[in-house]
């Protein structure tokens, strides 16, 4: 509050103004690191210092279980996949809802955002019931010999479809700005559609993709509700990570549960600075050096 | 309308083959989930699921996770609305760091989130057992399934808010600020005009993912049918106990407050765009 | 290469940006496209390039027609208002693109590319700027960079959509010269499209000005200058001085304005143009000419000293304005609400019933 009051005092010899124009700084920084300590930092110290307090062979053995580990690797590979289909049908759904006009458009572009919105374990019990042997796709693929639900490959589809908008949205204001004339000038040079695709288009779209498939990866790794409906959950097999932690405490090991969320959450939180990181130097380089 | 020729991508060829991929997928993908999900709902007709929802255990459900929204919500809001003001209005040494600290429950699994709360409130955290002193339990009751869902939805309106505001920058109120509006009047008369769909939508998202919160909550809840069964905790015990259409009821519950999220986020865009 | 344009129409929905134009664009020579905003120049231009397709007529290059050809083919260079220069290459990768994409038989070696890119760079001078971004270039560097890199395969026809549209003042008019100079060199066929009258009138052999999607008039700039054809360009191309009024008996009348006019015309009402330096400033009116004015604002404007004047006794829409010498005004030293009169010594009359307008002279009428 102080500073709010100092905006807009006259000056006065010997008392340093506010140099800043608008009001509220000093509430709003405040509120927020208040509220920032308290729901973030406060817990997350909380996990340090438990896991800290284990000793480091303790928490090598924890991690380090032959489970655990296979689990690491379903996780990992699944929400891999799960990214990898998600930058390609988002680079799709990206550009045809920016580049084409038909009709039904308004509707599709709404849809991309259902995964964001639909609960996670309703996605869960939904796709676990379409791809189950009885459901409308589990039949259909059961005749090619494929098996979704209560498999591996039922964690790729719950992650893919819990992070579909991160790709499209990530890419879609990049292709809007994209301004025509750097296409035509392209164009006039003698490129073919495909070099214009190629050379200019994805240089300036790859950022964005990386991005929007770095953040979707990151969800996947996290994803819990959609995934138990459908993985089976079989030890060795079809366990994810989040599962894992779960499982421990349901043990109630909590030891071993926060050695192995200390895992997941440092590695997402790389991967968040990563992603942030990187992101911030390409735009610095297109935007002059001026960041 | 005029055609552009001359962007890449635009032969009919192309042009068709690429709309009528993407449809197909999304109406697979994306559009087939929420059929099914009303399809079962109504597997025993419009009594069966009126029964369904009547069901004493799901109407408790109902209750609690609007009660947990009606905290969750308000306090997310304005945490994002002060986020976002500093963040965009100001700076000062720390500022991006703020700005991605917010993302963190974006990363954080939900398990983790619920572990973190657990650890530090339960009988064995050092504040669990401070509180515990004074007969104070937060875990396994509903104080414990709001803090971890404020946790798991703050960042939605300060992420929905920071982009608008970089972009539309601050003229306008130092404009206001020259014209000697205080700070209220600056941030309700310029601000909140500016902003108001924006903010709008990401209410109703911090709503959406606030009541549809699951794995966080489950870790916290204990579950316990008739006390701190959430509506998505709800659908769960549900399923396990094969009662798919009383599941899918449930769940279609929460499906139409997804379907009312996308409406306004649909109608917030095109008012925004035009602010 | 001379550019033939015939019978091309192109509309946007409602909007006809093109109304049937023909034009011939002269080989080797500087055309102006010159028009107000929304009269079409930039549509023609794009229409020339093939980046826009007309929905009538024909584009002819030496003869040859390529309207149906794609923009790939037309082998254009074309420079874009914002230089659309590709963010993410460096210079010299921006100027090598056009040869780096031609089909593997035509491309030249590696080798040859860096030479020929380089040899472009010197042509702009900015071959110290090679490995740079274009976010890290200055307006005008970004501007001979698109230069460059629309020259790099050679065209016979260089583009440019108002090519100093961005820049500021002084920049301006030094790329001005140094492209006059360029093209002089080279000799291909240019066009570009501006606004501004004066750049039209400094730069090019041959100005279009366009309206409302047509051609208004095609001529050298001088010719134009001084002989418009029709209001629109005359008051497109400069500062005009207007004394609308009824011919009656060979003189043309409003309230307390008149001229004696030195040819014979049919009585009818019509409208007299005078460019501020086509005007004389005196304390007395003349023989031919009753022109009464009070003096409005007096500015100094570098070599001249340019007298506003309000009509007293008649009306015109605008202000007058006539330029005098530095001299002239320190000899009679004129103030503001000042009285005087002003006398034509050249002017061009419309009349509501001829097509064209008349130039007056009133030189012989005096001596």
């Amino acid at each position: 509050m102080a500073d709010t009051d100092q905006s807009v005092r006259p000056r006065r010899a010997g008392v340093p103004v506010s140099r800043r124009v608008l009001p509220g700084f000093g509430l709003s920084l405040g509120v927020t690191l208040f509220f920032i300590s308290l729901v973030l930092l406060l817990p997350i110290s909380g996990l340090v210092i438990h896991t800290a307090g284990m000793g480091w062979e303790k928490f090598w053995f924890v991690v380090t279980d032959p489970r655990v580990v296979a689990s690491y690797k379903v996780t990992v590979l699944a929400a891999l996949a799960a990214s990898l289909f998600n930058c390609v049908f988002g680079l799709l759904m990206a550009w045809v809802l920016v580049r084409y006009e038909f009709p039904g458009k308004r509707l599709l572009d709404a849809i991309m955002d259902l995964p964001f919105a639909l609960p996670t374990a309703v996605a869960g019990i939904t796709l676990a019931t379409l791809f189950s042997e009885n459901g409308w796709y589990g039949r259909f693929l059961a005749e090619f010999g494929i098996e979704v639900a209560y498999t591996p490959l039922g964690i790729v589809v719950a992650m893919a479809f819990t992070s579909v908008p991160f790709v499209v949205r990530t890419v879609q204001p990049v292709l809007e700005e994209l301004p025509p004339e750097d296409e035509e000038a392209a164009v006039s040079l003698g490129a073919s559609d495909w070099t214009v695709f190629r050379r200019i288009l994805f240089p300036v779209l790859w950022p964005a993709l990386v991005t929007g498939g770095g953040l979707s990866f990151a969800r996947s790794l996290g994803e819990y509700g959609a995934v138990v409906f459908i993985a089976g959950n079989s030890p060795y097999v079809s366990e994810v990570i989040s599962l894992m932690i779960f499982v421990r405490l349901e043990e109630y090991d909590f030891a071993a549960a926060s050695a192995i969320a200390s895992v997941v959450m440092g590695a997402s939180l790389l991967l968040l600075l990563a992603i942030n990181v990187w992101q911030g130097r390409y735009l610095k380089r297109l935007h002059g050096g001026r960041g | 309308m005029s055609s552009k020729p001359h962007r890449v991508g635009d032969g009919p060829v192309i042009r068709r083959t690429l709309i009528g991929l993407a449809v197909v997928l999304t109406v697979l993908f994306l559009f087939m989930p929420l059929v099914v999900i009303f399809t079962q709902a109504l597997a025993q007709g419009w009594a069966g699921y009126i029964g369904n929802i009547l069901d004493e255990y799901t109407l408790h459900a109902i209750g609690l996770t609007l009660f947990v929204a009606l905290l969750t919500v308000p306090l997310n809001t304005v945490f994002g609305v002060f986020l976002a003001w500093l963040v965009t209005r100001f700076s000062f040494p720390g500022r991006r760091l703020l700005a991605t600290l917010i993302d963190i429950p974006f990363a954080v699994s939900p398990v983790v989130a619920g572990l973190l709360y657990l650890l530090l409130y339960g009988s064995n955290g050092w504040a669990g057992q401070w509180l515990g002193q004074y007969d104070v339990e937060l875990m396994f009751a509903w104080p414990g399934i709001v803090m971890v869902t404020v946790f798991v939805t703050c960042p939605f309106v300060a992420r929905e808010l920071i982009p608008l505001m970089q972009q539309q920058g601050r003229d306008e109120e130092e404009a206001a600020v020259v014209l000697g509006a205080s700070g209220w009047q600056l941030f309700r008369r310029v601000t909140l005009p500016n902003i108001r769909w924006a903010l709008l939508y990401g209410v109703i998202l911090t709503n959406a993912r606030a009541v549809g919160e699951f794995g966080a909550v489950s870790v916290v809840s204990g579950s316990i049918r008739g006390e701190t069964n959430t509506l998505p905790l709800h659908v769960e015990l549900l399923y396990q106990d094969q009662n798919i259409v009383g599941a899918f009821t449930a769940a279609s519950l929460l499906a139409g407050i997804a379907l009312i999220t996308l409406a306004v986020k649909t109608i917030a865009e095109w008012r925004q765009s035009r602010v | 290469m001379t550019i033939e344009i015939d019978g091309i129409n192109k509309s946007f929905g409602q909007f006809q940006a093109l109304r049937d134009i023909d034009l011939t664009i002269p080989d080797g020579q500087l055309t102006a496209l010159l028009g107000p905003s929304g009269s079409g120049k930039t549509t023609l231009l794009r229409s020339i390039a093939g980046l826009e397709n007309p929905d009538r007529g024909r584009i002819l290059f030496s003869g040859e027609d390529v309207t149906g050809l794609h923009v790939r083919e037309r082998r254009v260079g074309f420079v874009f208002q914002h230089y659309a220069l590709f963010r993410h290459m460096t210079v010299s990768e921006n100027v090598a693109f056009g040869l780096k994409v031609l089909p593997r038989r035509e491309r030249p070696s590696k080798r040859e590319i860096r030479r020929r890119v380089h040899e472009l760079l010197e042509m702009v001078q900015l071959d110290h700027l090679a490995g740079r971004y274009p976010a890290q270039l200055s307006g005008g560097q970004k501007q001979r960079i698109a230069l460059a890199r629309a020259m790099a395969r050679r065209p016979e026809i260089l583009l440019l959509d108002e090519p100093f549209g961005a820049l500021d003042a002084k920049v301006r008019k030094e790329l001005r010269r140094w492209l006059r100079s360029l093209h002089d060199e080279l000799h291909f066929t240019s066009v570009f499209v501006t606004h501004d009258q004066e750049e039209a009138l400094e730069l090019s052999d041959q100005v279009v000005v366009m309206r409302q999607g047509g051609v208004e008039q095609v001529d050298s700039p001088l010719a134009l200058y001084s002989q418009p054809e029709s209001r629109f360009v005359f008051n497109f191309l400069g500062q005009v001085n207007a004394l609308p009024g009824a011919i009656s008996g060979g003189v043309l009348r409003q309230g307390d304005a008149w001229v004696r006019l030195p040819e014979s015309c049919d009585d009818d009402d019509a409208e007299l143009y005078l460019r501020p330096h086509e005007v004389r400033l005196t304390q007395e009116p003349s023989r031919d000419a009753h022109l009464p004015f009070r003096i409005e604002a007096i500015n100094v404007i570098g070599a001249e000293v340019r007298v506003e004047l309000r009509p007293d006794g008649w009306e015109s829409q605008e202000l007058w304005e006539v330029g005098i010498t530095h001299s002239a005004f320190n000899a009679r030293q004129p103030k503001r609400g000042d009285r005087c009169y002003a006398v034509p010594d050249v002017g061009h009359l419309f009349c509501d019933h001829l097509s064209e307008p008349k130039t007056l002279s009133w030189y012989e009428a005096a001596g």
